[in-house]
């Protein structure tokens, strides 16, 4: 054990040397997430806001004109073209000249005053982002709105609402019934962005450990290695440590660039967070490992690990719901460790939940993690051949 | 008796699966070297010495046979083995990004030598090697001959029984080539260090105190340089032709001839009789207006042999 414990020492030791001594692969390999999180989440946020806007205003009365008044200077829809009725609103987004759409019937001040007022509001679906966040700002624009009229509302009708209004959003005078066109269902940019820090921390942390051994076999350097007493379990160790330093520090940049930076809220326990995504991080290690087990070259362990990466976008619930896929989909995609770590990324850095809610998927990954370090470790050449 | 053998080898085959199929990089070598002694290990390019040596250490997975060193089979005491064996590989296989110090403690520290210990030996090695003045500059800036020296080093700071080099001097310049002969002589006559070297250079094989002919994955000869010197049969007239070609083509056909080998623009020609076949061999030549310079018989050296001994086995296989 001391043994052990010695030779890992000096294992690791001239891991970290060679590490500190690469600058530039080091610090390709924490700008690399950075970058792309942050061209991801840019490009994101230029479709959120300023979304060309077709109106059919029907009522042209004082309420239809103060809820388009309320959607345009949120900043999220520029009402650049009038129409006179909701084909035309089709047909221009059609075109592409627009891509959301606002249809206000006819007279909408009367119906806000019943308190059934209805606007529909139609967006571009094959555009998911558009969707996406023309959904929330116009959800969220007419609520506030319904709130505003509720409030009116209740305060015209005086003592019967202190003594009925226990059920407030049944009252709500304006819904707006949201279509949303080709492309029905898409999370929220919170819920992508952690998630996407996800994926990209995952990349890395297999990317590390698998080209870090193939380069020694590439570099011929594994045989000197080979030739020491250490163990086969010391090399994965060694190799591991470091790059658990380098991809905690790259989350821990990604998290608070999220959170700083793009404004995506943190509701959960950092430090839950913090372990959890610990775990996550070596399992994607270890998974870099046993690629490197059947990568020869750098170019091959690429390859594999770019594969990985488009499963990933597919098969883990980052995008597409993992519900409706077949059964053996399913099990692909629970071979990828962001399967897990997208539920606990979301239920602590968007949802705020804690362990209680999560502990399947925690455990799941823990199982993950340790299945993949042992298969590794059984794999792990101490040949050259 | 057994106990003076350190390395040793029977009928050791190692096959790499090709798509051309199976290969024999080494075809059923048995080999003896003896505590104390520098056993060469030479043959040609892919005659198979890097593959046997690797097997020998456990790097290698073998194909069938056995292979031991100091009594630790290769494949099941492979760790025994690394406890007591130091290695240079072929190709410089230290981390370039490491400094000359850096890379020798590493030896040290994975191999668990102790601080005292430590702090004497790496210094006395770094001097011995040369390197005192570059112990901080990084692996890959040294010279090729500092480099070797550097793998020599960190090979022998846990103090093994037995080296193993493969190529030390490979793209090694005279003068630095015959430094390092002159360390192992020297760690051989200080501490009974049994060097195992595989080598195509013949001078070198004359440095051993035995060798090893391979080709082809086999060993075709072995014993003491005089032994397999002794082996080819016949003595030797070296002569330089005018008519290069034409008079090759010539004495092969002799009479008495048993081979004949080119050596630069010199002909080295084996016979079975020399002053009788050096008379005709002159006639013949003269006959067809070819005049030779410096005629003379000469004593064969390792090349010779090697050559000779290396044609023998490809005409028989
Ligand atoms: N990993 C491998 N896979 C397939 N064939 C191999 C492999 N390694 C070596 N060989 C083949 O085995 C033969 C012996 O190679 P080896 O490197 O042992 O020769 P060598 O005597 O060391 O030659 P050199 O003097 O050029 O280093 C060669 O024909 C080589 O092509
Ligand atoms: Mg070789």
């Amino acid at each position: 054990m001391l043994e052990s414990l010695r030779r890992l020492g000096a294992l690791i030791q001239r891991e970290m040397i060679q590490l500190l001594r690469d600058r530039t692969t080091l610090g390709i390999a924490l700008a690399i997430p950075f970058v792309e999180l942050f061209l991801f989440a840019y490009a994101v946020d230029l479709t959120v806001d300023h979304i060309p806007t077709a109106v059919a205003d029907l009522s042209l009365d004082d309420q239809s004109r103060a809820l388009i008044n309320a959607l345009e200077t949120a900043g999220y829809f520029d009402m650049d073209v009038y129409v006179a009725d909701e084909e035309q609103v089709i047909r221009a987004i059609d075109a592409g000249q627009v891509r959301a759409g606002v249809v206000i019937p006819p007279g909408f001040s009367a119906q806000v005053e019943r308190g059934n007022a209805q606007a529909l509001i139609l967006l571009d679906g094959s555009d998911s982002f558009t969707v996406q966040s023309g959904y929330s700002a116009a959800s969220s624009i007419a609520q506030d709105r319904a709130m505003e009229l509720m409030v009116k509302n209740t305060g015209r009708a005086g003592s019967r609402a202190g003594s009925s209004g226990s059920n407030l959003s049944g009252n709500l005078p304006i819904s707006s019934p949201i279509r949303i066109l080709y492309n029905p269902t898409m999370d929220d940019l919170t819920f992508i962005v952690p998630a996407m820090a996800g994926i990209l921390l995952q990349l890395l942390a297999v990317n590390l450990t698998a080209l870090s051994v193939v380069r020694e076999r590439e570099l011929g350097t594994i045989e000197l290695l080979l030739i020491t007493p250490a163990r086969p379990m010391e090399l994965m160790v060694a190799k591991m440590v470091p790059n658990i330093l380098v991809t905690s520090l790259a989350m821990a940049n990604i998290v608070l660039f999220s959170v700083y930076w793009f404004g995506v809220p943190f509701q959960g326990d950092p430090w839950l967070f913090a372990w959890l995504s610990l775990l996550f991080l070596v399992s994607g290690l270890g998974l870099g490992l046993l690629i490197s087990t059947v990568a020869q070259t750098q170019k091959q362990a690429q390859q594999i690990s770019m594969l990985l990466m488009l499963l990933s976008l597919l098969l883990t619930g980052f995008i597409y719901p993992r519900a409706p896929m077949p059964p053996l989909v399913q099990a692909v995609g629970n071979l990828i460790p962001l399967t897990y770590y997208v539920r606990i990324v979301r239920g602590i850095f968007t949802k705020g939940i804690g362990l209680t809610y999560i502990w399947n998927d925690v455990l799941a990954l823990a199982t993950y993690g340790a299945v993949v370090m042992v298969i590794a470790a059984a794999t792990f050449k101490k040949r050259l051949d | 008796m057994t106990e003076r053998i350190v390395i040793c080898t029977q009928e050791l085959v190692k096959q790499f699966n090709t798509r051309g199929g199976t290969v024999a990089a080494v075809d059923g070598i048995d080999l003896q070297v003896r505590r104390g002694e520098t056993f060469g290990l030479i043959g040609p390019d892919g005659a198979g010495k890097t593959t046997a040596t690797r097997v020998i250490l456990g790097l290698l997975r073998r194909t069938d046979g056995r292979s031991s060193i100091l009594g630790h089979d290769s494949m099941d005491d492979t760790y025994a083995i690394r406890a007591c064996v130091g290695y240079v590989a072929q190709q410089f296989a230290l981390p370039g990004d490491m400094t000359v110090m850096e890379n020798i403690r590493f030896f040290a520290n994975v191999h668990r030598v102790g601080r005292k210990e430590r702090r004497q030996r790496i210094p006395k090695l770094l001097e011995f090697a040369g390197l005192d003045g570059f112990t901080s500059r990084p692996a890959r800036l040294l010279s090729g001959g500092m480099k070797k020296k550097l793998a020599l080093a960190c090979s022998l700071v846990h103090q093994p029984q037995v080296v193993m080099l493969d190529e030390p001097t490979l793209g090694v310049d005279p003068v630095s080539r015959r430094e390092f002969w002159n360390l192992l002589g020297i760690l051989r006559a200080e501490r009974e260090l049994t060097i195992f070297v595989c080598t195509p250079y013949m001078d070198e094989a004359e440095r051993c105190n035995r060798v090893g002919l391979m080709y082809r994955g086999k060993l075709i000869a072995h014993g003491t340089p005089a032994e397999v010197k002794g082996l080819v049969p016949g003595r030797l007239i070296e002569f330089t032709p005018s008519d290069f070609d034409r008079a090759m083509a010539l004495v092969t056909g002799l009479e008495g001839v048993l081979e004949v080998q080119t050596y630069g623009l010199m002909l080295h020609v084996f016979v079975d009789e020399t002053a009788t076949r050096q008379q005709e061999i002159q006639c013949a030549l003269s006959a067809q207006g070819i005049t030779c310079k410096g005629m003379g018989e000469i004593e064969p050296g390792m090349e010779e042999a090697f050559i000779g001994l290396v044609r023998r086995a490809r005409d028989s296989q």
